[in-house]
């Protein structure tokens, strides 16, 4: 739910606003932007990437929900 | 507490073709990006605590992949950045509404602007943010923002312009020959 509220805040955001700073949907920079970075976004995640995320949940997990905090800052 | 995890991961998830895309635009390489995404999901992890959940994950990760961008192109010298520019490789996907010319000349007008109005109008025009996020990924203020949209859209209407007045120059004959190919 909350995540489908901030996607949606995200969509009107983009769409309001944008009239006046040129890169709206309809006009040349902002839809050629919007298909070069979408293009690049519709290829999915590798699968390294997903791998890499299942492998840092599970060692959390196996830890029993310690803090995985020791990169620090 | 590995529901919490469970559910960072999934935010996380969510985030990553667009985080994706907007490393692409900074490397140039896909296999690069792909490096740098990589390493800001382990960063990322292992900062997670110093994450408040229910706060925008997205400017979160793309304030910390730009950092470790950064980070690394100061360790390397500036070759990160390929002289081919941006969005340069695997766009198998051309949207049907664009000739692929059209999408080449924007392409290399991209790659002509200066890196910080680049990724300015990238954050503003696709990534979806507002000035206050991109401001806030960039570390810089938002007047700073808008006016570094607003130069890289008029550079990219004077390139655009130069481009399409092409048609006056030795090209307008290879376009009207390659006009009756069927393309």
């Amino acid at each position: 739910m909350k995540k489908d509220n901030l996607v949606t805040q995200q969509r009107v955001r983009m769409q309001a606003g944008r009239a006046d700073d040129g890169l709206g949907p309809t006009t040349d920079i902002g839809s050629r932007l919007r298909a070069l970075y979408g293009a690049v976004q519709d290829e999915g995640v590798p699968d390294q990437l997903l791998d890499l995320l299942e492998k840092l949940d599970n060692a959390e997990k196996a830890q029993g929900g310690k803090s995985t905090d020791q990169g620090g800052e | 507490m590995s529901a919490e995890g469970t559910s960072f991961k999934r935010e996380m998830l969510a985030t990553l073709p667009s985080l994706r895309a907007f490393a692409v635009s900074l490397t140039g390489k896909h296999d690069k990006a792909d490096d740098l995404v990589q390493d800001t999901v382990m960063k990322a992890w292992a900062k997670q605590t110093s994450f408040e959940m229910g706060t925008n994950i997205k400017a979160w990760l793309f304030t910390i992949l730009r950092n470790e961008f950064y980070s690394q192109m100061r360790k390397r010298g500036r070759e990160v950045q390929d002289s081919d520019g941006v969005f340069t490789e695997r766009l198998s996907v051309h949207p049907p509404q664009y000739g692929s010319m059209d999408l080449e000349d924007f392409k290399a007008a991209l790659t002509k602007l200066p890196d910080d109005q680049r990724e300015a109008i990238i954050l503003i025009g696709a990534s979806g943010f507002s000035y206050e996020e991109a401001a806030s990924i960039c570390d810089c203020a938002v007047g700073t923002m808008k006016s570094r949209v607003s130069r890289a859209r008029t550079r990219l209407t004077e390139l655009l312009k130069i481009s399409g007045e092409s048609d006056y120059g030795p090209d307008a004959v290879s376009a009207q020959v390659t006009s009756g190919n069927g393309f």
